[in-house]
C-alpha cells in the first residue's frame, strides 16, 4: 500500500510542481503583496505592512474609470448577447437547409485573434485624414453625422467596445445554446402541438424552462468573461488605454505592472484582489437567483 | 368518430442517391368505427407508427385521404384535428406538476371556446380521477413511476375532449406486471369515454387481449384486419400466422401428395381441395392431440409444465426453427416419456401456405 | 360542404405563417452571418488593394478590380512577422506538447491509482479551478523577471503550461473506461505505465484531440502573458506582433500591409478549425470560454 501511494504522487509530481510554482505560490504571494506597503521592486523591499494599496487604488482615478467601463462593459454586454444568441439559436434550431453552414460561420470569431480581427473593427469605425471609415460613410449615407468611434467621444468608444465584445462572445452562446436547444426531447414539442399550444406559449412554458440551466450558466460565465475584458479593449484603442479613458480593471493591473506606468506590483495585486472579490461575490448572487429560478 | 383511411400512402424519400426511397405505409384503407379500441400491430420498422402519425397530423401523407366522420382533414394540421397523443416516453413536462400538465391543453384554448378558471380545474381533476391519479396532483413527473406517469399523459391526451385517442407504444416503458395492469386500465378508460382510440404495438399479447380489431402490418403493407380471435384464427398469410400467438406457431416444410399433408414421410392430416406440392404447414401449439397411434411422430426432447397446461418440447427434421412447442393439458402429462412422442392434428389449427407467396391455401377441414 | 370550404382557409393561413416565419428567420439569420463575415471579407478586401489605391479611396469600394499581393511582401519583409509566426509556432508547440505531458499522468493518478490522499489531492486541484489568471499572473511576472527569464523562451512557456480544467476534463474520461480493462490488465502483470500508454491513452484519443485543439487555440491567441514578458520583438508572438505592427510597423498609415499580417495570422486558426469544424465544436462545448 505504501509503495502504491508514493506512486499515485509521482505520477502526480509534474503537476503538482508546476501548480505549485505558477499558482499556488503566486496565489499566496499576491495577496502578501497587496498588503506591503511601499514595495519597490528593483531593491525588493517596503516599508509596512497595511491597507495603504487598497486605498490607493480605490481613490485613484483611473481605476474608478476602469471600473466605470467594465460594468459598462458588463451591464451592456452580457444580456445583449445572450439574448441575441438566444434568438439566433432559436432561429437556427427552426430550420433545417444551410443550418450546418449557418453554425460554421457562426463560430468562426471564436477561432480568430481577438487582436488581429479587433484592427480591422478599427480600420472599420476609425476617422483618418483620408477617409471617414466605413461605418462612418454609412451614417452619414442615412443623414447622421459621422463620429470618430476609436479617438471620439465616450459613449461611441463604449459604443464598439461593446459592439467588439459581443462580436467575440456570441459563438460561444450560440454554440451552448444550439446544442442545448437540440438536446430538448422532440417529443414535448410534438406534445404542444397536438394541444395547439400558441408558438409564443411554447417558448415560455416550454423552451425556456427546459434551457433555463444553460442560460445562467452562460449569464454566470458571461459575467466573469466581461468583467476580465481587456485583450479586446487594446486590439481597439491600443495599448495605451487609460489615455484613451477606456481602461478595463484587468488593464489596470497589468498597466500598474508593466510598461510606462508598470512597477506597482502592489497597487496591482490590490486591484486584482478587489476585481476577484466583485467577481465572486456577483457570482455566488447569480447561483443564489438561479438555484431559485431554475427548478428542476 | 369515424375514422377513415382512404389509399394512405407515406414515402420518405432516400436519404442519398444510392438508397431508395422508403414506404413507409403504402395504400392502407380502413374504416375504424366509431367508439372502437383498435391495436396497430407489427414488428419494428412495419410503418404503423408512421400512420399513428398520420393520423395526428405530425406527418402528411404523400397520397391518400384522412377523414374523420365525414370531414376530409387529410390536411389540417394537428393542432386543428382534435386528436389526443399519448407519446411512447408520456413527453411530460418535467418542471410543471401534474396538474399543469392536464391543464395545459386547456390553457392553449382561445376565445369562446376557453373555460373559465375553475372549469378548467373541474376537468383537469375529472380527467386525472378516470386514470385515478387524482391523489397526486401535486408532484412533479420525475417523482412518480412509469404506470403514474403513463397515467398522467393519458389524462393529459382525454382532458380536451379528443375526437380521436392515439397511444404510441403505451405499455413499452413498463415493466412485465404494471403492463398487464396498466392494458387493462387502458381498456376501461377507452370503454368509459368511448372515445375511438387507436394503439401502437409490436406486442401481440398487448394487442390481442385488449383490442376490439387489430390490423397487422408489415413492411407498410397492412396484413389483416379483423377481430383479435378471428385474425388469430384465420390468418391470410405465414407472417400473420407467426406473429400471432405465444408460444409462437409451429412451421414446418411439408407436402401435399393425392389430397393429404406430408411432414417428412409421414401423412399427417387429409387436406381436401389442395392441389399436390410443397407447402408450408403451420400447426398452432394447442393443436397438437396427444395420441399413441397419432399419424404424427416427433423426437421428445423435454417437457415444461406451467401450472395449468405443460408444454411438450421436441424436434423433427422439417421443422423451421428451434423446437417445436405443443400445449396440452397438464394432466395429461403422465402419457409422456420415452424418445418419441406421437399426436394426432387438429385440422381448424393447422395452415398451409404456399412456399413461394407464403399466401394461405385453404382447404375444407 | 361549407365545413370543407373552411379547413381549406385555415390550412392556407397555416401554411402562410409557415412561409412568413421562415422568410423572417432566414433575414435574420443570414443578417448575422453577414456580420459576423463582413470584417473578414474587408480584411480580405483591404489586404489586396495597393497602398495607393486605399488611400486614395475616401469612399472605400466594396471590391478591387487589381488586387496585389505586394502588402503580403511587405508584411513579411518590413516587419519580422515570418519571426513572429515561428515563435508563435514553437510556443503553441511546445507548451501544448509539455502540458500533456504534465496533465495525462496526472489524470491517470486521479482516475485510477489508490493513494493516500488522493480524494484531498483533487479537491485542492479543483478549488484552483476558481482561480482567475489575472490574481497570478502578477506574481508569475515578478518571479519570471527575478529569474531572468523574459525574453525567452523558457519564460514564455513555462507558466503556461498548467491546467487545472484539461485536467479534470481528462480524468472524467479515464473514469469512463471500464474498470474491467485495469483488472483484465493487471491480471496479465501490465504494469501502470504501460497500461497507461497501451490502453488508456489510445481509447481517450477523442478527448485529448479535443485538448490538444483548445489548447493550440488558446496559445496561438495568447496575449497578456507574452506581452508582459517580453519587449524584445525577436520572442513576440503574432498578437503581441500585431499590436507592435499597429503601433509602429509599416508607418502607421499603411493599412493594406497591416490587413495582410491579419490575414496571414487568422489564416491557421481557421483551416485548423475547418478541418477539425467537429471535434472543435464539440470541445468547446464541453469545457471552453473565450480566454
Amino acid at each position: 500500500m505504501k509503495k502504491n501511494s508514493l506512486k499515485g504522487w509521482l505520477y502526480l509530481l509534474p503537476a503538482m510542481l508546476f501548480l505549485g510554482c505558477f499558482m499556488v505560490y503566486p496565489l499566496i504571494d499576491v495577496l502578501i503583496y497587496s498588503f506591503e506597503e511601499g514595495y519597490n521592486s528593483a531593491s525588493q523591499t517596503y516599508f509596512g505592512v497595511g491597507l495603504y494599496n487598497y486605498s490607493y487604488v480605490l481613490r485613484d482615478p483611473y481605476f474608478l474609470q476602469a471600473v466605470k467601463n467594465t460594468f459598462l462593459l458588463v451591464i451592456i454586454t452580457v444580456p445583449l448577447s445572450t439574448g441575441i444568441a438566444l434568438l439566433i439559436s432559436l432561429g437556427l434550431n427552426a430550420i433545417k437547409p444551410l443550418k450546418n453552414l449557418f453554425q460554421t460561420i457562426y463560430f468562426l470569431p471564436y477561432v480568430t485573434n481577438t487582436l488581429a480581427v479587433g484592427l480591422v473593427f478599427m480600420i472599420l469605425f476609425k476617422k483618418t485624414a483620408y477617409t471617414d471609415g466605413l461605418v462612418n460613410l454609412l451614417i452619414q449615407a442615412f443623414g447622421g453625422s459621422s463620429v470618430d468611434f476609436i479617438d471620439g467621444p465616450y459613449w461611441a468608444k463604449m459604443f464598439v467596445l461593446c459592439f467588439y465584445t459581443i462580436w467575440v462572445v456570441m459563438p460561444f452562446k450560440i454554440l451552448i445554446l444550439t446544442s442545448a436547444l437540440a438536446s430538448v426531447n422532440p417529443d414535448y414539442y410534438r406534445a404542444a402541438r397536438m394541444d395547439a399550444t400558441g408558438s409564443f406559449r411554447v417558448f415560455h412554458k416550454i423552451t425556456l424552462p427546459m434551457i433555463s440551466p444553460m442560460i445562467f450558466y452562460l449569464i454566470i460565465t458571461g459575467f466573469i468573461g466581461a468583467f476580465k475584458a481587456y485583450s479586446d479593449a487594446i486590439a481597439l484603442f491600443g495599448t495605451d488605454l487609460n489615455a484613451a479613458g477606456m481602461n478595463t480593471i484587468v488593464g489596470y493591473v497589468y498597466d500598474m505592472l508593466y510598461g510606462n506606468s508598470g512597477g506597482y506590483p502592489s497597487y496591482a495585486s490590490a486591484a486584482a484582489l478587489i476585481l476577484f472579490a466583485i467577481v465572486l461575490t456577483i457570482t455566488c448572487v447569480n447561483l443564489l437567483i438561479s438555484r431559485r429560478r431554475v427548478h428542476y | 368518430m369515424k375514422v377513415v383511411l382512404q389509399n394512405l400512402t407515406k414515402r420518405f424519400p432516400a436519404r442519398s442517391k444510392k438508397e431508395k426511397d422508403v414506404i413507409a405505409v403504402n395504400d392502407f384503407n380502413f374504416e375504424i368505427p366509431d367508439g372502437k379500441l383498435i391495436g396497430l400491430l407489427g414488428p419494428s420498422g412495419c410503418g404503423k407508427s408512421t400512420t399513428l402519425n398520420l393520423i395526428s397530423g405530425l406527418e402528411a401523407p404523400t397520397s391518400g385521404h384522412i377523414f374523420f366522420g365525414e370531414d376530409d382533414v387529410t390536411r389540417l394540421p394537428p393542432e386543428m384535428r382534435g386528436v389526443g397523443l399519448v407519446f411512447q416516453n408520456y413527453a411530460l413536462y418535467p418542471h410543471l406538476t401534474v396538474l399543469e400538465n392536464i391543464l395545459f391543453p386547456l390553457q392553449n384554448l382561445k376565445g369562446k371556446d376557453r373555460p373559465g378558471k375553475e372549469e378548467m380545474l373541474e376537468k383537469a381533476r375529472e380527467a386525472a380521477k378516470l386514470v385515478q391519479i387524482d391523489g397526486l396532483l401535486e408532484r412533479r413527473p420525475g417523482e412518480m413511476s412509469g404506470g403514474q406517469q403513463q397515467r398522467v399523459a393519458i389524462a393529459r391526451a382525454l382532458v380536451k375532449r379528443p375526437k380521436v385517442l392515439l397511444l404510441d407504444e403505451p405499455l413499452s416503458n413498463l415493466d412485465a406486471r404494471l403492463r398487464l395492469q396498466t392494458r387493462e386500465e387502458i381498456r376501461r378508460i377507452q370503454q368509459e369515454t368511448g372515445i375511438t382510440t387507436i394503439f401502437v404495438t409490436h406486442d401481440q399479447d398487448e394487442a390481442m387481449s385488449i383490442s376490439d380489431m387489430i390490423v397487422v402490418m408489415k413492411a407498410g403493407v397492412v396484413q389483416q384486419i379483423g377481430q383479435p380471435q378471428d385474425v388469430y384464427d384465420d390468418p391470410v398469410n405465414l407472417f400473420v400466422a407467426t406473429f400471432l400467438g405465444t408460444p409462437p406457431i409451429n412451421v414446418f416444410d411439408a407436402s401435399v401428395r393425392s389430397e393429404r399433408l406430408f411432414i417428412g414421410e409421414e401423412p399427417v392430416l387429409p387436406v381436401p381441395g389442395v392441389k399436390d406440392g410443397q407447402v408450408v404447414a403451420a400447426i398452432r401449439p394447442e393443436g397438437f392431440v396427444l395420441d399413441e397411434k397419432g399419424p404424427f411422430s416427433l423426437e421428445l426432447r423435454r417437457v415444461e409444465v406451467m401450472g395449468r397446461d405443460t408444454s411438450v418440447v421436441s424436434v423433427h427434421p422439417a421443422m423451421r426453427g428451434v423446437t417445436v412447442r405443443s400445449i396440452i393439458p397438464s394432466r395429461q402429462k403422465g402419457a409422456v416419456g420415452g424418445n418419441r412422442v406421437r399426436f394426432s392434428l387438429l385440422s381448424e389449427k393447422v395452415f398451409l401456405f404456399d412456399r413461394e407467396t407464403e399466401a394461405r391455401i385453404r382447404f375444407d377441414a | 360542404m361549407e365545413n370543407k370550404l373552411d379547413f381549406d382557409l385555415l390550412e392556407k393561413r397555416a401554411a402562410q405563417k409557415k412561409a412568413l416565419s421562415r422568410c423572417v428567420i432566414y433575414f435574420f439569420l443570414v443578417l448575422w452571418a453577414l456580420m459576423v463575415l463582413f470584417p473578414f471579407y474587408w480584411m480580405v478586401l483591404t489586404s489586396v488593394k495597393s497602398y495607393s489605391s486605399y488611400n486614395s479611396e475616401y469612399i472605400p469600394s466594396f471590391f478591387t478590380l487589381n488586387p496585389t499581393l505586394q502588402n503580403y511582401a511587405d508584411a513579411f519583409t518590413a516587419v519580422p512577422l515570418g519571426r513572429y509566426f515561428l515563435n508563435t509556432l514553437i510556443f503553441t508547440l511546445v507548451t501544448t506538447g509539455l502540458m500533456m505531458v504534465v496533465i495525462i499522468p496526472a489524470a491517470f493518478a486521479f482516475a485510477r491509482l489508490e493513494f493516500k490522499g488522493k480524494h484531498l489531492a483533487f479537491t485542492f486541484f479543483l478549488s484552483l479551478m476558481m482561480i482567475p489568471n489575472e490574481l497570478v499572473v502578477i506574481t508569475n511576472f515578478v518571479t519570471i523577471t527575478n529569474l531572468h527569464l523574459r525574453n525567452t523562451f523558457t519564460g514564455l512557456i513555462l507558466p503556461s503550461v498548467t491546467s487545472v480544467f484539461y485536467i479534470y476534463l481528462l480524468k472524467e474520461n479515464f473514469e469512463q473506461i471500464p474498470d474491467e480493462l485495469y483488472r483484465a490488465a493487471q491480471v496479465d502483470g501490465t504494469s501502470d505505465f504501460k497500461y497507461l500508454l497501451r490502453v488508456m491513452i489510445p481509447i481517450s484519443r477523442p478527448t485529448l484531440t479535443t485538448i490538444v485543439i483548445l489548447k493550440v487555440i488558446e496559445c496561438w491567441n495568447a496575449y497578456v502573458w507574452p506581452r508582459l514578458i517580453t519587449d524584445d520583438p525577436r520572442y513576440y508572438l503574432v498578437s503581441n506582433g500585431i499590436q507592435e505592427i499597429r503601433e509602429n510597423g509599416f508607418g502607421r498609415e499603411n493599412i493594406p500591409a497591416m490587413m495582410a499580417a491579419v490575414v496571414v495570422i487568422s489564416v491557421p486558426l481557421i483551416v485548423l478549425f475547418l478541418v477539425f469544424r467537429k471535434k472543435v465544436m464539440a470541445g468547446v462545448s464541453r469545457g471552453g470560454t473565450k480566454g
